[in-house]
């Protein structure tokens, strides 16, 4: 219970119970998190239960039109599929994907910016000079042209059950630069701090000193930049998905959604692409009120 | 100065070999060229002959070099898909994609910088906040979803305008425009409005914070005190000041045009590079991969350069601790 009231009284929690864009955001964002991760229990339907799927249900508009049913809330697909729920399955896949990759981006940051900003030298220059370079290529061209050649290396079998890991490695691959700027940039200045140089005569590792001790000292920007990213990692992915290079569509994200539905656009059938459409937007827009609240409230500058 | 720039290209090369290299590997090791290009029946002749053609037996440093240099000279082999130069394929595109990232990035710069001025000036007024919000949409919405947007609204429910392809052209020597025929220029709109929105925002929301950054200065302070009329201020003293940061994100986002180019040119249809390259992705056409890669390290290369030098113009500080540098 301690533990609650003091996380309840600190300044983080006391900010944020005061900015109602942040309060908004946390409640969408919970709603959609929460749909999305539950989508077994909450959804109405399964829609990739072949069982339970009626082609005599296909292209049926949503509930509010004068011809669409309260079975199916937003409509239906051409396969019969309810558009609610393939939307909340599909941002669950979208959700894993992102957290997946900037996860996985923040690990190898995290890891060239500690070793480049420990080692110095040549270390250090030859590795901001790779992220100096990868960073004047736009992130989405990086993930495109890794997705194309680790799927051109797999054969197809394989590559068809690892697509998700593709996607993660992919997107990961090419939002790494900014986190190993950033752990750089504050490892060069926590480096001459004196419990650093402690650890150093005391005769610890440098594995040891930058992993246990600087480490944690420069992990706060790292969660700003994070929750930024994590927007972008989820656009991203739903953009190679639109492309056709992402999620097939056996195991749709919402981008592999909204590319379905833009085969439909033109015979009036709108609602199969703008209501996931909706629903990535609403999730981005949410994440990122979130962390820009994260970054003015972690500045102590603008307190 | 010609110091500085030569200093610029020799850094560039490295960055051009490394991506030669990458583009290159991808080449020989993603799959298997000689299969892929030799088809269903085939003889073992007919393979030797072609390792040797490609140059395949060769040690892996003469195949790069070979590469490099063909890649000099414009030639990045044959398409798998489309079995023909690449070159060529992406001769007849790049028109396209050119006119079409021009026009998104003019419509960003003339639209945005100005909607940055304003919201920076007038920061409480309602026109202001409006703009504010959208822009913040404008960020959060990804490319291909403002095309859906717009093709829904504007081609399917209003039809107004046409929702894909690129209209009719005229052909110059090699260069096919649209912006002479009224189906071309009316093609135009939708792919342009989605490319250069999301930039728009972005430099409006980067001008604005520097005005507000700027207009808080002293200096200004003491141009108002001296009395100088607000435009002198606005115009002369603080949009002058807030363009270093513009010019470089300005930059920078050519790149991101060129780059979303391609989700707006699957979108809409549009007959660019950009389309050439996610169909080129899918079917793991590599020599139009390796090219397409190329071709975007030249370009981007060739931004910074130009960003670096604009610099040097607009910032005369720059000149002086230069000069002094080089003394």
């Amino acid at each position: 219970m301690n533990a609650l009231t003091q996380a309840w009284d600190s300044d983080l929690a006391y900010s944020f119970r005061r900015s109602p864009i942040a309060l908004i955001s946390a409640l969408i964002l919970v709603l959609l998190l929460g749909g999305a991760l539950l989508c077994g229990y909450v959804a109405p339907y399964n829609p990739f239960d072949l069982a339970t799927l009626n082609l005599m249900d296909s292209l049926q508009p949503p509930a509010f039109r004068p011809d669409g049913t309260t079975a199916h809330l937003l409509g239906t697909d051409d396969q019969g599929r309810d558009i609610l729920s393939a939307i909340l399955y599909g941002l669950r896949i979208s959700l894993i994907v992102g957290v997946l990759s900037v996860l996985f981006a923040i690990t190898l940051g995290i890891a060239i910016g500690l070793l480049a900003g420990y080692a110095g030298g040549t270390t250090d220059s030859v590795l901001m000079r790779i992220a100096d370079v990868q960073l004047s290529f736009p992130a989405i061209l990086i993930a495109l042209l890794t997705d194309g050649i680790v799927s051109a290396s797999l054969p197809p079998a394989l590559h068809d059950r690892l697509q998700i890991f593709i996607l993660v490695f992919a997107i990961g691959i090419s939002f790494w630069p900014q986190f190993a700027r950033t752990v750089r940039g504050s490892t060069l200045v926590e480096r001459s701090r004196d419990y650093v140089l402690a650890a150093r005569v005391i005769g610890l590792s440098p594995l040891r000193i930058m992993t246990r001790h600087i480490l944690p000292n420069v992990l706060g920007p790292v969660l700003v930049i994070g929750t930024l990213t994590l927007g972008l990692a989820i656009i991203s992915e739903a953009t190679l998905s639109f492309l056709g290079v992402g999620l097939p569509p056996t195991q749709p994200s919402v981008g592999t959604l909204i590319r379905i539905g833009n085969d439909f656009l033109f015979s009036g059938e709108w609602w199969i692409a703008l209501f996931p459409g909706i629903a990535l937007v609403l999730t981005v827009l949410a994440i990122n009120l979130l962390g820009d609240w994260l970054r003015d409230a972690l500045n102590p500058r603008l307190q | 100065m010609p110091a500085f720039i030569l200093s610029r290209i020799l850094q560039a090369i490295p960055v051009l070999l490394t991506v030669g290299l990458i583009a290159y590997a991808m080449f020989a090791f993603v799959g298997d060229p000689v299969t892929i290009m030799l088809g269903q029946d085939y003889t073992e002749a007919k393979r030797t002959a072609l390792i040797a053609q490609l140059g395949l037996d060769q040690p892996f440093i003469v195949q790069y070099a070979r590469f490099m240099w063909g890649a000099l000279h414009g030639q990045f082999g044959v398409s798998y898909r489309l079995a023909r130069p690449v070159m060529d394929l992406i001769a007849e595109r790049l028109p396209a994609t050119l006119e079409l990232a021009g026009t998104a990035a003019v419509l960003a710069l003339a639209i945005g910088v100005p909607m940055g001025v304003y919201t920076g000036i007038r920061r409480t007024a309602f026109t202001s906040r409006a703009f504010m919000v959208l822009s913040l949409i404008g960020v959060s919405l990804p490319t291909f979803l403002i095309g859906i947007l717009l093709i829904l609204v504007f081609a399917v429910w209003l039809n107004w305008l046409p929702s894909f392809g690129r209209g009719d052209t005229v052909r110059f020597a090699h260069w096919t425009t649209g912006f002479l025929t009224r189906s071309g220029l009316r093609a135009l709109v939708l792919p342009a409005i989605t490319l250069g929105l999301f930039q728009m925002t972005l430099l409006m929301r980067l001008v604005r914070a520097e005005m507000l950054e700027v207009l808080r200065s002293d200096y200004v302070k003491f141009a108002r005190a001296r009395g100088l009329p607000a435009r002198a201020i606005n115009f002369g003293h603080a949009l002058k000041n807030t363009l270093v940061p513009v010019i470089t994100i300005a930059g920078l986002q050519i790149g991101g045009i060129i780059a979303f180019s391609i989700v707006t040119e699957t979108v809409f249809q549009w007959p660019g590079m950009g389309l050439l390259f996610v169909q080129s992705v899918q079917v793991a056409d590599i020599p139009v991969m390796g090219a397409y890669l190329m071709l975007m390290s030249v370009l981007f290369v060739a931004i910074n350069l130009i960003v670096d030098l604009l610099y040097y113009a607009v910032d005369p500080r720059l000149r002086v601790s230069r000069q002094g540098a080089t003394q």
